[in-house]
């Protein structure tokens, strides 16, 4: 068995309300280490067996029509062991 | 005339609207998500609410349902079709519509009586009133951010497509201040606003929504 981690972010000229709320928070708790943050969204997606090729591609498709909206958003496909 | 509303799962809004038609004197047909049933409607209204939870991104479940497989090929032939607040996130993931809706600027779910301008009168839904009218008509959502690229801003402005835009003060960082555009061809609107809650001067801030359904009726009859 393996995942496959679908990994889906803003893109950079989209305004993220969500990511500066967190910015904003983090000093108020002391921590001063951030210049800005985005947040994003992280799919898990296990599958049997080893992935084939024409299932990364099924992947790929699956998170480009139904995980991301490409109009605002990217995504990185990885597999994990 | 027979026009259809869709109720979804999580769907708020979908009473009003048959309500709304029925007042500007249409026929409201109840439409179901599961099945791709359209009853001979000659119109749909996708209404506002909370389809699937907003889960995912808002509109982007309801956009593989039964009903909306009928709905995008009749659009690309030209029936018309009304998206409202979460119709209007439906129509975005369908791809009907260019660009998308995002969390509102500040984060706050915005719930207010809204003025706004008519820009565009030539659609089917909007063709009861003047450019420039002056509506005030209430808006509620928290993702109602209008978003696009720089190429289809301008397409949208220079082909005349910003159908509604925010009068006054910009309620959620929406670019160039767009609360409704239309396809190419006009027949299918999205607006973040809620005409249907603005038909009756007993429950809503004015009367103004209500030309989005007499409207509708006028066009197909004249069709």
């Amino acid at each position: 068995m393996a995942t496959i981690v679908v990994e889906v972010m803003l893109k950079a000229e989209i305004l993220d309300p969500q990511g500066q709320a967190v910015a904003a928070a983090l000093p108020r708790l002391g921590f001063t280490f951030a210049k800005a943050v985005r947040q994003g969204k992280r799919f898990e997606i296990e599958v049997a067996g080893t992935p084939t090729p024409e299932m990364l591609a099924d992947i790929e498709k699956a998170a480009e029509t139904l995980l991301s909206n490409p109009v605002i958003e990217t995504y990185l496909v990885k597999v994990e062991a | 005339m027979r026009i259809g509303v869709v109720t979804f799962p999580g769907s708020l809004d979908d009473s009003s609207a048959l309500r709304a038609i029925r007042l500007a004197g249409g026929t409201p047909v109840p439409l179901f998500h599961a099945s791709d049933d359209l009853k001979e409607v000659e119109a749909v209204v996708l209404p506002g609410g909370f389809s699937y939870g907003d889960y995912l991104r808002c509109g982007a479940i309801s956009r593989f349902a039964p009903i909306m497989s009928s709905i995008i090929v009749a659009a690309e032939h030209g029936f018309p079709v009304l998206g409202i607040c979460n119709g209007f996130q439906i129509l975005c993931e369908s791809h009907l519509l260019p660009g998308a809706l995002t969390r509102n600027q500040g984060l706050h779910f915005v719930c207010t009586d809204q003025p706004l301008i008519i820009e565009n009168t030539s659609t089917p839904w909007t063709s009861g009133y003047r450019k420039g009218d002056r509506l005030v008509i209430p808006i509620k959502n928290g993702e109602g951010s209008f978003q696009a690229s720089t190429e289809t801003l301008h397409q949208l402005e220079s082909e005349g497509r910003v159908v509604l835009r925010y009068a006054d003060s910009n309620p959620n960082g929406s670019k160039n201040d767009i609360a409704g555009i239309s396809n190419a061809r006009g027949n299918v609107v999205g607006v973040m606003p809620h005409p249907e809650q603005a038909i009756e001067s007993l429950t809503g801030p004015s009367v103004d929504g209500l030309a989005f359904f007499t409207s509708i009726l006028h066009s197909l009859v004249g069709r």
